[in-house]
């Protein structure tokens, strides 16, 4: 168990449904996938710059996904990608935009931490840590102040939750009542810094106390926690009920970003939460064990989501370039 | 013995105040902390306290005076015998006026229960304060799109800490007019989240001192979104709010942030100097699709002008204004320093140079073609800025015209700045801080 000594508070797992499960599955193996592939080309070369990567953590941006209905927002650091791919955007698009290429979300032009759908009410990506926070509350800030119900979800890590910025955001969504879900992904690493180094309070779900905030903290790899709680929360903030903190309590597999040796915790430790607390093996253990799909069904989900990503890196390889009159484009809004 | 109650001044930049209200009549005795009278100044009401012991003898401005010079005796006081050796009774006025400012801020009077539009104050020659335009700016703006709403420190039931949102809560309620607490990177993030969502938030910096604590969200949140997200997300918001050297508010509270802004692309930055540029840019700032750093002046806010735009009118942005065409020199200025170029160019023509002033008005994107066709014609330039000099706006202007107008120029392009030194509190250092008429003419002997 993750973080046993600090699990969460509420275990009502509940049971997800059948179909449920299959699509928690797919979608983590999907962001799994992607990630490995974006790790792999990075290396070889394709894509620049800072690159995070969301494995291990597949389960948090998945099981909120599931939680919400469209029309809700969300909002997250760097760490983007998982976020991308869960909320519907093209994995095509995405990895366009890591090559730096035309096709990309952002015409080539903001990269592995800067891509955003309107579409899908993704609202970025954002490279600064803790900027997310105050933005993400202003989302929230829109929609009550169009009086409509859509809840706005803010993401960062525990890392950005020492950022001055966040309690001054704390205090105006609660003073207005704003309907936002703070959701703090620990990874237990700030970059480099452990929580135990970085964070007087390391219950990070009880830093919204003194706003009057409350929070909890929920197994961020059992996706079946993450769904209880989401829906839960989802449905008491839709209602009038302001802001929440949902600290998921989570993992990294690899460094922080691509450069990254992780020589702050020992292999043993990665390999602990990756053999015994992998959010992807304990869905894929249940539906064996419940015998929704045979391992067979399972390993042809994996070779067309294999597939897909392989398609995606293919086109971004093909995408052209930015044309160069794209330099100028976009800094107004003409 | 009897001593004089003067106008007090209440702020720094207070230069008149009115007289609403005397809570004493001769013939009263008043004690030593009594309120003897309410005033109203630019920026809030007030009460006067006496300093002094003894009897009311005299009112000299009566109930509902406007306009009174700060210092101007007010009322006479009989004093009690024994006050009479105390000293501050008979220190000079100057002195007074750092005793005088202990006075309390009284809350501003709620004008009605029930909205109700801002009246038009229409006087007969249509005679607008730079305040008074920028409020109406934003009370028009903010009938024509219900998108458009007012967020910052004190913008609603204070009505401004300079008063410049006056009026605005009552009409519009306090869910367009909306109360911020002292946390600037928190409310201007959250406003640049509410206009990516859509919403067009006018941002009200107390003053742009305080900016700085925003300044991650203005630069990597507002002006980079719309380009990081190839064109997908803009941000429609204009943050607003006195720039530049107040008076006598040392270094952390007085300083030109025209150049720091300038320097970013993606954003706007519009700095008026009149009340009509001031309305009819802020009209167009507010409705442009960008972010925009829009630069009032605290010094400039009472100051009246003609304001002809009315409800669908604006002013482009982008474009400098020829405020005196001349043959000799060109002199370039925009918001307060504009005042020391025309009266620098007063004082030149009686010497017979024929000076041509243009007042920048926007300063990203730099209207280049009406700075560099004057120089074409007069073949010399003068910049005067209040900031520092160094990678200044003046600076810029120079750089650009020896780039683009080298064989049009007859000397060295002259940057009148602000010295390069931390704003001294001192009101003779700070004179020195700031850049002067003398400074000018000086710059233009020069080159001519």
């Amino acid at each position: 168990m993750l973080n046993s000594k600090k699990k969460s508070k509420k275990i009502n797992k509940i049971h997800l449904t059948n179909s449920d499960e299959v699509s928690a599955y797919t979608e983590m193996l999907k962001i799994r996938r992607f990630e490995e592939k974006a790790g792999q080309l990075y290396g070889m070369g394709k894509i620049g710059g800072f690159c995070h990567l969301y494995i291990g953590q597949e389960a948090v941006v998945v099981g909120l996904q599931m939680s919400i209905e469209k029309g809700d927002q969300l909002i997250t650091t760097y760490r983007d990608h998982g976020h991308m791919i869960a909320c519907g955007m093209d994995p095509k698009g995405v990895m366009a935009e890591l090559f730096g290429k035309s096709d990309g979300y952002s015409k080539g032009k903001g990269g592995s931490m800067h891509m955003f759908s309107k579409e899908m009410n993704f609202y970025g990506g954002h490279g600064i840590v803790g900027a997310s926070v105050p933005l993400g509350t202003g989302l929230a800030f829109a929609n009550k102040y169009r009086k409509n119900d859509r809840v706005a979800l803010t993401y960062f890590g525990d890392g950005a939750a020492n950022q001055g910025q966040v309690y001054e955001s704390f205090n105006m969504a609660k003073l207005w009542n704003l309907p936002c879900i703070y959701i703090i992904e620990n990874n237990r690493y700030a970059m480099g810094t452990s929580i135990q180094r970085s964070s007087a309070q390391s219950d990070l779900s009880q830093r919204g106390i003194s706003f009057g905030i409350e929070g909890e903290q929920v197994d961020g790899m059992d996706i079946s926690a993450v769904v209880e709680a989401g829906k839960r929360i989802v449905d008491r903030t839709r209602n009038g009920g302001g802001p929440y903190i949902l600290e998921m309590l989570t993992y990294r597999y690899r460094g922080h970003s691509m450069s990254d040796p992780a020589q702050y915790r020992t292999r043993d430790e990665v390999n602990e939460v990756r053999d015994h607390s992998d959010p992807i093996e304990s869905v894929k253990n249940r539906i064996l064990k419940k015998k929704i799909l045979s391992e067979v069904a399972l390993k042809d989900i994996d070779s067309v989501i294999k597939k897909q990503i392989l398609d995606a890196a293919v086109f971004a390889e093909n995408s052209p370039l930015p044309e160069e009159v794209e330099l100028w484009n976009d800094v107004y809004v003409k | 013995m009897s001593t004089k109650i003067l106008m007090p001044a209440m702020s720094p930049s207070m230069k008149t105040g009115s007289l609403t209200k005397w809570l004493v009549k001769v013939g009263d005795t008043v004690n030593s902390g009594d309120i003897i009278a309410e005033i109203e100044t630019d920026k809030a009401g007030m009460e006067v306290e006496s300093m002094y012991d003894g009897v009311l003898s005299q009112i000299l401005v009566s109930e509902g005076t406007e306009d009174v010079e700060i210092k101007t005796p007010i009322a006479i006081i009989e004093l009690d015998s024994e006050t009479v050796s105390e000293p501050i009774a008979v220190l000079d006025t100057e002195e007074l006026k750092g005793k005088l400012f202990t006075n309390k801020v009284k809350p501003v009077k709620k004008v009605a229960a029930n909205k109700k539009v801002i009246k038009k104050s229409l006087p007969d020659d249509n005679q607008f304060s730079v305040r008074e335009a920028l409020r109406d700016a934003m009370a028009e703006e903010m009938r024509l799109d219900k998108d458009v709403f007012v967020i910052g420190e004190e913008v609603a039931e204070y009505q401004g800490a300079y008063k410049v949102t006056q009026g605005l809560l009552d009409e519009f309620g306090k869910d367009r007019v909306i109360d911020t607490p002292i946390t600037e990177n928190g409310f201007a993030g959250i406003s640049i989240g509410a206009s990516f969502a859509g919403l067009k938030p006018i941002v009200e910096f107390m003053t742009f001192n305080f900016a700085l604590q925003a300044m991650d969200h203005i630069i990597n949140s507002a002006a980079k979104t719309l380009y990081m997200g190839g064109g997908q997300i803009n941000s429609q918001i204009v943050f607003r709010g006195p720039n530049g050297a107040a008076a006598r508010v040392g270094a952390q509270h007085s300083q030109d942030f025209s150049a720091w802004f300038s320097h970013i692309p993606g954003l706007i930055v519009i700095a008026p100097y009149t009340a009509n540029d001031s309305k009819g840019l802020l009209k167009a700032a507010i409705r442009n699709p960008n972010p925009v750093i829009f630069l009032e002046n605290e010094i400039l806010y009472n100051d009246k002008g003609v304001v002809d735009i009315t409800d669908q009118d604006i002013i482009e942005i982008g474009k400098a204004n020829i405020v005196k065409t001349g043959d000799d020199i060109t002199i370039i200025s925009f918001s307060i320093c504009m005042k020391l170029a025309i009266e620098a160019s007063e004082i030149l023509s009686n010497e017979g140079i024929d000076v041509e002033i243009i007042d920048l008005r926007t300063l990203k994107p730099l209207d280049k073609d009406t700075i560099i066709n004057s120089v074409k014609k007069t073949n010399k330039c003068i910049v005067v800025e209040q900031g520092w000099s160094q990678s200044g706006v003046a600076s810029e202007i120079s750089a650009i015209l020896m780039e683009e107008a080298f064989d049009y120029l007859d000397g060295p392009v002259c940057r009148v700045s602000g010295k390069d030194v931390p704003m001294p509190y001192a009101e003779n250092l700070e004179k020195l801080a700031l850049p002067t008429v003398e400074d000018i003419l000086n710059a233009v002997k020069k080159i001519i």
